[in-house]
């Protein structure tokens, strides 16, 4: 009896491989190699290198940002204001940098921009109680009235002394032939996993997402978190703003217009649950790359660009509806 | 020695007088079945003891010593847990996790500090087997039975090592055979010198698992006897009132 109770809780509820199988990161992930499969062998454009590092460093300004996202989704919350933080942060560098100021103080005056965009949104989330939609949605419009002011809504493409140091940041390749902003993307996601995973930090973020009356009731100090996890996306924003901006070498104030939703797209194509307590940092960047694919492949195949938003409309769709099949099958 | 005495505790909330002069003592392992109508005074009573508010007179003492609290985190520092009614688990994390929720156990140094799942999936599982409930610690909360679900919530007490653990209607939602597992949790955490405050509604519970009642009524205390001595008939006219006091 004691020894059948004892093994019987050292029992695994699932093996490795059927919670494999049951990740809706891994059927996407799929999804993305049999269509790149598929368009290596239908297309003669799609699997040249030029293509491929095309689609990696896109891929990557959604996928920073996407990460940061899947935080706050996990949280049980959402920013839609990324978008508009990335352009205000781009422009913050960019005007910084056009005044003289070397690329050091660029990037910090950008970064400061983004903790102090996010702390705001999070201490009116966390501490006033306002629903993070609204607060957002708020900031949305605001940082992209700010990056205008800041600007006089004119394009900057000259970045003062250290104008070829911003450039090769983002357009350089320095670590064998890989674009620099996928470097970036892979050392953010790796250190995403592992806040997420291996951290007290990360645990907590997961259990306000699950239960924040109980996170509450255990001591977990939720406003804290709250407010850090929105700091940590508007900063992601901010980093994707900056090498962007060395990217495309110009900043306009319209720059990461409606990215919000690619973003938001991203991360629940990846298994974020827009109900809190579900998601991970791989699958953030898997759903940018499905998304990339499919933009990528539509392009490719000389399909009307418009059809693009039917296309990514409809993985979100299907990805959710996997989602929802699985947890059915599991529950029955 | 009694574990926690009440001395002539009483709270009032503008001119409702929640809970009049009650006086009573708890003694190590034994297990008390507070009963009582709604807005007898159970709550108020329960909250007042979990650290949630202070007795407008009266006083609270643990081991012979006045304590004061002001939060309820103060509660637990002077060894008194409480499991909530809705049980306060997070369905997406694991059994082991909802355990250690607030009290991660880490291991490596300053800022460069990472959970030891190891360490808490095998203490986890060390507190379910003397719980003996057959309970997973690397299982998902979302997939449990409601009579484990309380066994992760009073496993949380265990990390503690609690002197009383106050559980507010732990079967109120759960099915009969469930009820059980529960009413044995309860035990196990008596023959380990735990005294428990059952705060419940169902008279059969009380009276399986329980050494004694305090009947509340309209804020004052109107019994306090052994079960032995007791029956669901008195007890129920005790609390309706049909039954003056005893």
């Amino acid at each position: 009896m004691t020894s059948s109770l004892t093994s019987s809780i050292a029992q695994r509820q699932q093996s490795r491989l059927t919670s494999l199988l049951a990740s809706q990161t891994f059927w996407v992930f799929i999804a993305v190699i049999v269509a790149s499969i598929a368009l290596s062998l239908s297309t003669d454009s799609f699997a040249t290198s030029k293509n491929l590092y095309n689609i990696t460093r896109n891929v990557t300004f959604t996928a920073i940002i996407a990460l940061g996202m899947t935080l706050v989704i996990i949280t049980g919350g959402i920013d839609l204001s990324v978008g508009s933080v990335l352009c205000l942060c781009s422009m913050v560098l960019a005007v910084v940098m056009h005044a003289g100021y070397s690329i050091e103080v660029g990037i910090a005056a950008s970064l400061a921009t983004a903790l102090v965009v996010g702390a705001f949104n999070g201490f009116l989330i966390a501490y006033i109680g306002l629903p993070p939609f609204v607060v957002t949605l708020g900031m949305l419009s605001v940082a992209r009235s700010l990056a205008m002011v800041a600007s006089g809504n004119t394009v900057v493409f000259e970045f003062g002394p250290d104008h070829n140091t911003l450039l090769a940041l983002g357009g350089g390749a320095w670590f064998f032939g890989i674009a620099n902003p996928v470097m970036y993307t892979i050392v953010l996601g790796l250190l995403t996993g592992f806040v997420l995973r291996w951290t007290a930090f990360g645990r907590h973020v997961f259990a306000i997402g699950g239960n924040e009356n109980a996170a509450t009731l255990t001591g977990v100090p939720v406003k804290a978190i709250k407010v850090a996890v929105y700091m940590i996306s508007a900063m992601s924003a901010g980093i994707a703003g900056i090498v962007q901006t060395g990217w495309l070498g110009a900043v306009t104030t319209n720059i990461g217009a409606g990215m919000e939703l690619q973003v938001i797209a991203a991360a629940v194509i990846g298994g974020a649950n827009l109900a809190g307590g579900g998601g991970t940092a791989l699958g953030a960047i898997i759903g940018a790359m499905l998304i990339e694919v499919i933009r990528n492949s539509l392009g490719l195949l000389g399909i009307n660009a418009f059809w693009q938003g039917t296309f990514i409309g409809g993985a979100i769709l299907f990805a959710v509806m996997f989602d929802r099949l699985a947890n059915y099958r599991r529950n029955v | 020695m009694a574990v926690l005495e009440l001395k002539h505790v009483s709270k009032h909330f503008g001119a409702i007088e929640a809970v009049k002069d009650v006086s009573f003592s708890l003694g190590a392992g034994e297990v008390i079945g507070l009963m009582g109508d709604n807005g007898a005074g159970k709550s108020t009573l329960v909250k007042m003891i979990a650290g949630n508010f202070k007795p407008n007179s009266g006083s609270i003492l643990m081991d012979g010593t006045e304590i004061v609290m002001n939060r309820p985190v103060e509660a637990r520092q002077h060894g008194i847990e409480i499991v909530h009614q809705d049980l306060a688990l997070c369905d997406n994390l694991t059994a082991a996790a909802n355990v250690y929720l607030g009290r991660e156990l880490q291991k490596g140094f300053g800022p460069l500090r990472i959970l030891d799942y190891a360490s808490m999936y095998r203490r986890a599982g060390e507190i379910f087997a003397e719980l003996k409930s057959e309970t997973r610690p690397r299982d998902l909360v979302k997939k449990m039975s409601g009579g484990q679900r309380q066994a992760v919530a009073i496993a949380r007490t265990r990390l503690s090592n609690a002197k009383i653990v106050l559980m507010d209607e732990p079967t109120a939602a759960i099915s009969v055979r469930q009820v059980a597992e529960v009413l044995n949790l309860i035990r196990r955490l008596r023959d380990q010198g735990i005294t428990v405050v059952l705060i419940s509604h169902r008279m059969p519970d009380v009276f399986t698992v329980a050494d004694r009642v305090i009947v509340m009524r309209r804020g004052t205390k109107v019994a306090d006897k052994e079960i032995a001595k007791s029956s669901p008939e008195e007890v129920t006219g005790l609390i309706t009132g049909a039954i003056e006091t005893v």
